[in-house]
């Protein structure tokens, strides 16, 4: 039984790690203090004094409203918006006999598009209750009162409640270990969801409670818990625990937080500590800023323009209203005596004429109002909701494998999409599968393995040679996708070698060797299948578990780990038969990060003791033994070749170890490691080093870090888009290079900058460990590095340059008085490559980026480590694949893979950016128009604030007449199919330039609605003069000219929108021609109703305009001079100064997109200049070579 | 134009699809695979204009042929329309009164009576011209603000259309009571009523003028009650214009009616009465006017108007203007876009067009 046999493990005996580590004392007096006054009563959460304590359930709650506070909190934060803030204003205001319209009219629109927001708030309130509801119902076992442990829901838990998690499950909240399934009380943890580490953590509880194995032993447990207040802090904790009378100090060490799983380990007994909102991942939880995207950003000075241009002709108005007035009483003689300015009240008083026009200003914002539209705001929100259904919706968007649709988290930020100028992307994950392959590897300086890497097809493809390493079997790229080795984590052939054929091989004991250190040095776990009896591996990290399954497929097949051994079936060379080894775990010497190595100290059956080891080869090599470089050169030779097509190696090296030696470093190390002073570690580390030597080397391994389906033609799309895409990472910066290479981010020809500290002079210091003189060292030479960078990529315009960063430079590079420096090198170079960055640097970078050049930045990751970035850029765009969620929750779009990227960027991005954009502009031009009517109309009437239409007609203005039309702009509305967006990248510069949305095009528009107001009243002022406008003899009353001026200003903008849209469905035409159709219907119906309603409207198109003639033909004579001069302006734009997207429209109308040479001719001149010589280019088309992509492969 | 282009575009692209196995996977159970439908992968069929020199000029064509003949009917009827215009406001004022026009108007013991003579022809010619019957006499007030707020506001609608509210005068401030008794009608319009009035003799015979029917059918039957009389009407201090009948009903006070009708801009024209009888060419009419109303004050005009009406209304020849120039213009630029076309055709794929391309921005 797994189980049973896991129960013998007690791997504290062999692990460094600080088990039970004790804190420091001073930190444990402050329990009881402030800060630290927590009690759980273990065991006994129904006792009075827990019951005294008030903590709450373990009910969680992420909702931003309850049903109580929904009201007042969803109104204020609607009332947040200063547009909003305005319109209730003038609603108020409507109440007063200032305003120009009845309140109603004023006060419903507003209503219900508060209303509308509000219910859209609702929903996704409600969505989040939903996932809570889930969360909170979760079950776990929890011990009831009778003592048995029973299922309970997770909302259930109280402080001090003991539960029993099981295998692969989520802690329901933060608990105290008290015992698990091993008997030294260790379990393993995956933290992914709180870090994006995807090693194990291993805890350990107390050694006095971790004998509570069973359900039954929990009769008599009681204990005091005493700890820190909740806070925000993962890593620490400071708490004791009384038991039995004894007080024993509590560490993070012995703490399980929430939302982390249990891995490895059968089970656990906990004591909840804190529960709900207390937990340290609930404490954590931070509301994602709020991000607004470029577009709205501008639209809101759009808004503060229209809102001077508000004030300003309000003011002019009221002046002359004011001098209108004053002029009226003139020494006690009246002149317009019909108004009887001798008998008046405040707002109409020719003695306070300058009061009058005061409050005749508030009257004229009202009535001006339509120049800031109330429904701009819902009819955006619409179309995003709609834009974002469609992201969610795209069938290309969606992964089959991983059973993953595209969803856009928030739908504020589509049209920002549209606009991407840097990408920042994370590498493992996000360009890559984190899934390690063990594809080659060099025994005895032989290399072995046929396995093709992407880097290698890359390359390959970029020569047009075949590929170098198998030219013999004549494999091509095609069969090698094919025949996709069938173990994952697997991908090694060679007919030497697979099936015991390596016993044939000169070195087979070296081979022996070889697989033999990687069937035993590792620190992965067995597990047998019961039924099939084959066996997989838990290991802490991907590419342990790839040796691990490296070696069982090569006959070293490790199957059973316990406390003091690790067995492995072997195939002995003699006897060509499987014969099981155990070989008796003596020490581990753990990977860390300044080691670079991990090493096992192991005791073989002959009772030999070995010391086996795997590390980096920048530590192994200086390590081996004088007669342990045999092959040094060849293998040297060797994991040059494979860093080059961008895989991970590790060299493999053992040493025989004798007694004596070995008793001495076991004493040191048992030392060193029962020490409890700060410098432990250090401390192991040296007594550890003075083991790992004189080692004789075996040979190296190499892994491949699989890059993800598409990546680089993705990126290569991407770049010709004009796209600049940095990768940010945490891998070294060989690994970082290779993966550029990989996915075509260094190309050809291109000059590389590295900026670096590896230098012999900052080494030379490093060694004196002076950090103030390392510091300023480092920092000019950092600097220094940056200003001849940067005056390389000024002295050559013609050249493509790359920058290649590491942590340690970026450190000093993102300091305040170097980072614009660094920044104004980093835009000059046509890509970034920061490696060994810390999460904290990929935020800072994208914080330079993002505020240092004021363009828009996209940030893509997968990881815990890249919320940070995520929620820094202008767009986070998770990676939903396998890793946790914490990338996905953080981020603003996801996706499953990162070639989904390309057409969410050049298709749905453009076309969101071009809908919101044409919209925006659409709906001031057609708020200009109407609202510049009325100013039109003004100043006719004396500026006296009266509105030329129906109140009612002036409500429904933005709601029935022209809002659909708008909206269908905002959601359906494509300048060139998707086909074609991807087809012509470049077309992506549209957004990225904003060309769609610069002041000259909304100004234009602008002008275009006053022109169009000013036709429209003075075209309708002239022909319904003062004589008769029908047969019958009946002149125009102010209703007539109202309804006729209306019925103009819907026609008008209503037809500019046919006119400006060149993509027509079947809900266009409908809602275009509707639109006006439903305005006559309207004014039918609502003329049709009793006079108390419908006052002035009253019958007033069936008994005034209908029978008129006069009113059909100055409808169209308005209609056509309003939009010819915009006519003849596309008319002449579209043939003679057609934008990118008109010249595709061109070549699809002319049908040149299925002659592939003019298509390439047409993409060649959509390269963007800085990356590709405009003469290289030229060349290229003249020699016509065939190049699918630019960017290549650059061979060092 | 080029619909179906859509349609292949979207095969193309939902094959190219990076999973590719659009058809061939069954719908997995609980899968989340979006449904697909040509709604939701934005593929619906779509037409897809773009301007091209043919629609141009094309466009501009039928424009100019449609508009012409529309202008030259408009322009025809608004011709044929016969209209005489008196200005009297100045001319009716006695000669020693002329410094003090307010005075003189103000003053009820002046006699305001003035006698005009008009010929029956073309305005502003010596031509005569028959008028065909019915012939609409209007009067039209110059700088008379109908459409400020004030004045606009100043009724009571409840109250001219049901018996029940004569007493509801609220908005009719400052017309709203006489003493303690609510007016009715209430407010500035129905007070500031224009009383002038005329009299039409031909060769020392009345002519009949029929102030019926000269109001909207919709305004008599459902705006103005038929029970409604008027009350305490022009009873306070200060006299605005016309006395209304408080034997007659609001229903049938016409003059009341056309005249609530406010006017959208300040020059407008009231229909007085009809003439329903022909004018002959260069037949003389005497008018004898009551010039009562008050436009001195503003220095508004004052013009009696005898006009008949073509199927377009009245005289006004800027709709077939409009017509001839739109159509005249769009011929203009068709002609012109035709020569654009053939003298400078477009060089397809000229990047110099690439805004970006002649000044690569941000890099």
């Amino acid at each position: 039984m797994a189980g049973g046999r896991k129960k013998r493990l007690r791997f504290s005996k062999i692990y460094t790690f600080t088990c039970g580590k004790q804190s420091l004392q001073e930190e444990h007096s402050q329990i009881g203090g402030p800060g630290y006054s927590r009690i759980a009563f273990v065991n006994d959460p129904n006792c009075f004094e827990a019951n005294n304590l008030n903590y709450p359930w373990n009910y969680v709650s992420t909702t931003k409203y309850t049903v109580a506070t929904f009201i007042p909190k969803s109104l204020f934060e609607q009332f947040r918006r200063v547009a909003n803030i305005y319109f209730l204003i003038t609603g108020c205001l409507s109440f007063t006999p200032l305003a120009p319209y009845t309140p109603v009219s004023a006060i419903l629109p507003l209503i219900i598009v508060i209303g509308a927001t509000m219910v859209k708030e609702a929903i996704e309130d409600w969505r989040r209750f939903q996932q809570d509801v889930e969360v909170n119902n979760r079950k776990i076992k929890v011990r009831r009162d009778d003592g048995s442990f029973d299922y309970t829901e997770w909302k259930n838990l109280r402080v001090g409640d003991i539960v029993k998690v099981e295998k692969d499950n989520f802690f329901p909240a933060d608990l105290i270990l008290l015992s698990s399934s091993y008997e030294d009380g260790i379990c393993y943890v995956e933290t992914m969801n709180l870090d994006g580490e995807t090693n194990l953590k291993l805890k350990q509880s107390l050694e006095v409670s971790s004998s509570l194995q069973d359900d039954a032993s929990f009769e008599n447990f009681k204990a005091l818990v005493k700890c820190e207040d909740p806070n925000a802090n993962l890593y620490t904790f400071v708490g004791s625990m009384d038991y039995e009378e004894q007080q024993y100090p509590l560490s993070p060490q012995q703490l399980l937080l929430r939302d982390s799983k249990l891995r490895n380990t059968e089970y656990v007994f906990g004591a909840v500590v804190f529960t709900g909102h207390d937990t340290k991942v609930m404490q954590n939880a931070t509301n994602p800023p709020s991000k607004r995207s470029k577009v709205e950003r501008k639209m809101d000075k759009i808004i503060y323009l229209l809102l001077c241009l508000l004030v300003l002709i309000s003011t002019i108005g009221s002046i002359f209203f004011g001098i209108a007035t004053k002029k009226d009483l003139k020494d006690g003689r009246t002149r317009r005596w019909y108004l009887r300015p001798d008998d008046t009240d405040i707002y109409y008083n020719p003695k306070k004429a300058a009061i009058a026009a005061i409050l005749h200003t508030l009257t004229a914002m009202m009535l001006y109002g339509y120049f800031i539209p109330i429904s701009l705001y819902v009819s955006i929100e619409i179309c995003k909701i709609l834009q974002s259904m469609f992201i969610n919706q795209d069938l290309n968007m969606y992964y089959e494998e991983a059973d993953k649709p595209a969803h856009a988290r928030t739908s504020n930020l589509n049209e920002e999409l549209g606009q991407v100028d840097t990408i920042l992307s994370d590498k493992t994950g996000t360009l890559t599968c984190n899934s390690m392959e063990f594809i080659k590897c060099s025994i005895a300086g032989t290399a072995y393995g046929r396995g093709v890497t992407e880097v290698e097809k890359a390359m390959a493809r970029r020569k047009g040679s075949p590929l170098p390493q198998v030219p013999e079997n004549g494999e091509t790229e095609g069969d090698n996708a094919d025949t996709k080795s069938p173990v994952k984590g697997f991908n090694f052939r060679d007919e030497r070698v697979v099936d015991g054929r390596w016993v044939n091989e000169t070195h087979s004991d070296v081979i022996q060797k070889f697989f033999r250190l990687l069937a035993v040095c590792h620190t992965a776990i067995p597990e047998v299948d019961e039924e099939s009896g084959k066996i997989t591996y838990e290991a802490e990290s991907p590419d342990e578990a790839a040796f691990v399954i490296a070696a069982r497929e090569l006959g070293f097949e490790f199957y059973q780990r316990t406390q003091t051994s690790i067995s492995v079936h072997e195939l002995d060379p003699l006897s060509h038969m499987k014969v099981a080894r155990t070989y008796k775990l003596l020490n581990i010497l753990e990977f860390n990060s300044t080691r670079k190595r991990m090493s096992v100290v192991v005791r073989n059956e002959e009772g030999k003791l070995l010391l086996l080891s795997k590390g980096a080869d920048s530590v192994m090599f200086e390590r081996l033994a004088k007669n342990g470089r045999t092959f040094e050169e060849e293998t040297r030779e060797h994991v040059k070749e494979y860093a080059d097509a961008g895989l991970r190696t590790l060299i493999l090296a053992y040493r025989e170890i004798g007694e004596e030696e070995y008793a001495k470093f076991e004493k040191e190390f048992s030392e060193a490691k029962n020490s409890v002073s700060a410098d432990r570690d250090d401390k192991i580390d040296e007594v550890a080093d003075t083991i790992e030597r004189d080692l004789i080397l075996l040979g190296a391994t190499a892994v491949e870090d699989k890059l993800q389906n598409g990546v680089p033609e993705c990126i290569d799309k991407l770049a010709q888009a004009g796209i600049k895409i940095w990768v940010l990472t945490g891998d070294k910066m060989e690994t970082a290079i290779n993966i550029g290479f990989a996915c075509s981010l260094l190309r050809e020809g291109m000059k590389q900058i590295l900026i670096t500290l590896d230098s012999p002079e900052i080494k030379a210091l490093e060694k004196e460990d002076n950090k103030g003189t390392i510091a300023k060292a480092s920092k000019a030479s950092i600097l220094r590095q940056i200003t001849e960078g940067k005056a390389l990529v000024t002295s050559s315009s013609t050249d493509a340059f790359a920058l290649i960063i590491d942590g340690k430079s970026l450190t000093f590079a993102l300091e305040d008085d170097v980072k614009d420096i660094f920044l104004d090198l980093a835009v000059g170079c046509a890509s970034l490559i920061c490696c060994r960055s810390s999460p904290k640097q990929k935020a800072l970078v994208t914080r330079l980026v993002k505020t240092g050049t004021g363009k828009t930045t996209l940030a893509i990751g997968d990881g815990a480590n890249d919320v940070g970035m995520l929620q820094e850029a202008d767009i986070g765009i998770g990676i939903s694949g396998f890793e946790g969620m914490q990338a996905v929750m953080s981020s603003d779009i996801a996706i499953a893979q990162f070639r989904f990227l390309e057409r969410l960027l050049l298709v749905h991005g453009h076309w969101c950016y071009r809908r919101l954009s044409s919209m925006i502009c659409y709906f001031f031009y057609k708020n200009i128009t109407f609202g510049f009517t009325l100013f039109l109309f003004e100043a006719y009437a004396s500026f006296s604030g009266q509105p030329a239409y129906n109140d009612w007609f002036m409500s429904f203005y933005n709601v029935f007449f022209t809002s659909l039309p708008a909206i269908a702009l905002g959601v359906f509305d494509q300048d060139v199919s998707a086909r074609y967006c991807l087809k012509f990248p470049m077309l992506y510069q549209e957004g990225v330039q904003n060309v769609l949305f610069r002041w000259r095009r909304i100004i234009g528009w602008m002008l275009n609605g006053i022109w169009n107001a000013v036709t429209i009243f003075f075209f309708c002022a002239c022909a319904f003069q003062h004589q008769a406008f029908r047969k019958g003899g009946e002149v125009v009353g102010s209703e007539i000219f109202g309804a006729t001026m209306y019925t103009c200003v819907v026609w008008v903008v209503n037809c500019q929108m046919a006119l400006s849209i060149t993509y027509f469905t079947l809900i266009q035409h409908i809602v275009i021609w509707g639109s006006i159709a439903v305005w006559y219907l309207f004014l039918l119906a609502y003329g049709a109703i009793t006079p108390t309603l419908s006052t002035t409207a009253f019958k007033v198109f069936v008994e005034g305009l209908a029978p008129a003639p006069s009113y059909w033909i100055l409808t169209l004579v308005v209609v056509l001079v309003t939009i010819v001069p915009y006519f003849t302006y596309s008319a002449i734009q579209m043939r003679f100064f057609p934008m990118f997207h008109n010249m595709i429209q061109w070549l699809r109308y002319e049908g040149q997109c299925e002659d592939p040479e003019f298509c390439q001719m047409v993409r060649q001149r959509s390269l963007r200049v800085t990356t590709v010589g405009y003469t290289a280019r030229r060349e290229a088309r003249t020699s016509k070579v065939n190049h699918t992509t630019q960017n290549g492969f650059h061979a060092k | 134009m080029n619909t179906g282009d859509g349609g292949g575009a979207a095969s193309a692209a939902s094959t190219s699809g990076a999973n590719g196995s659009a058809d061939a996977a069954a719908p997995r159970r609980n899968s989340k695979r979006p449904k697909y439908s040509r709604f939701t992968q934005q593929e619906l069929p779509a037409c897809k204009p773009i301007l091209t020199p043919q629609w141009v000029i094309s466009a501009f064509a039928v424009v100019s042929i449609v508009f012409v003949p529309i202008g030259v009917a408009s322009l025809l009827a608004s011709r044929d329309v016969v209209e005489i215009v008196d200005r009297y406001e100045s001319v009716c004022v006695p000669a020693n009164m002329t410094n003090d026009k307010v005075a003189y108007i103000q003053n009820p013991n002046i006699s305001k009576t003035c006698t005009r003579t008009l010929t029956v022809r073309l305005l502003g010619s010596l031509v005569p011209k028959h008028m065909n019957q019915p012939i609409y006499v209007y009067y039209q007030l110059d700088n008379f603000y109908q459409n400020h707020r004030r004045y606009v506001k100043s009724r009571n609608d409840g109250q001219l259309r049901s018996k029940d509210k004569a007493n509801d005068t609220s908005g009719c401030d400052p017309e709203d009571k006489s003493g303690n008794a609510p007016i009715v009608p209430c407010g500035l319009i129905a007070w500031s009523l224009f009383n002038d009035t005329y009299q039409f003799t031909i060769n020392r015979a009345s002519l009949n003028v029929n102030k019926k029917g000269i109001s909207w059918k919709s305004d008599r039957e459902h705006k103005f009650g038929k029970n409604v009389l008027p009350k305490n009407f022009q009873s306070g201090p200060l006299k605005g214009g016309a006395t209304l009948d408080p034997n007659i009903s609001l229903s049938e006070q016409e003059d009341l009616i056309v005249w609530m009708r406010t006017a959208a801009l300040p020059t407008f024209r009231k229909l007085w009465g009809k003439i329903e009888v022909d004018l002959e060419a260069n037949q003389t009419i005497t008018v004898t006017i009551e010039n009562n109303y008050n436009t001195y004050s503003f220095s508004g005009k004052k013009k009696l108007v005898l006009s008949t009406a073509s199927w377009l209304g009245g005289k006004n020849d800027f709709l077939g203007v409009a017509y001839l120039t739109v159509g005249g213009l769009c011929f203009f630029l068709a002609m012109a876009f035709t020569v654009i076309y053939l003298v400078k055709p477009r060089k397809l794929g000229d990047p110099s067009y690439l805004s970006w391309n002649r000044n690569p921005g941000g890099h």
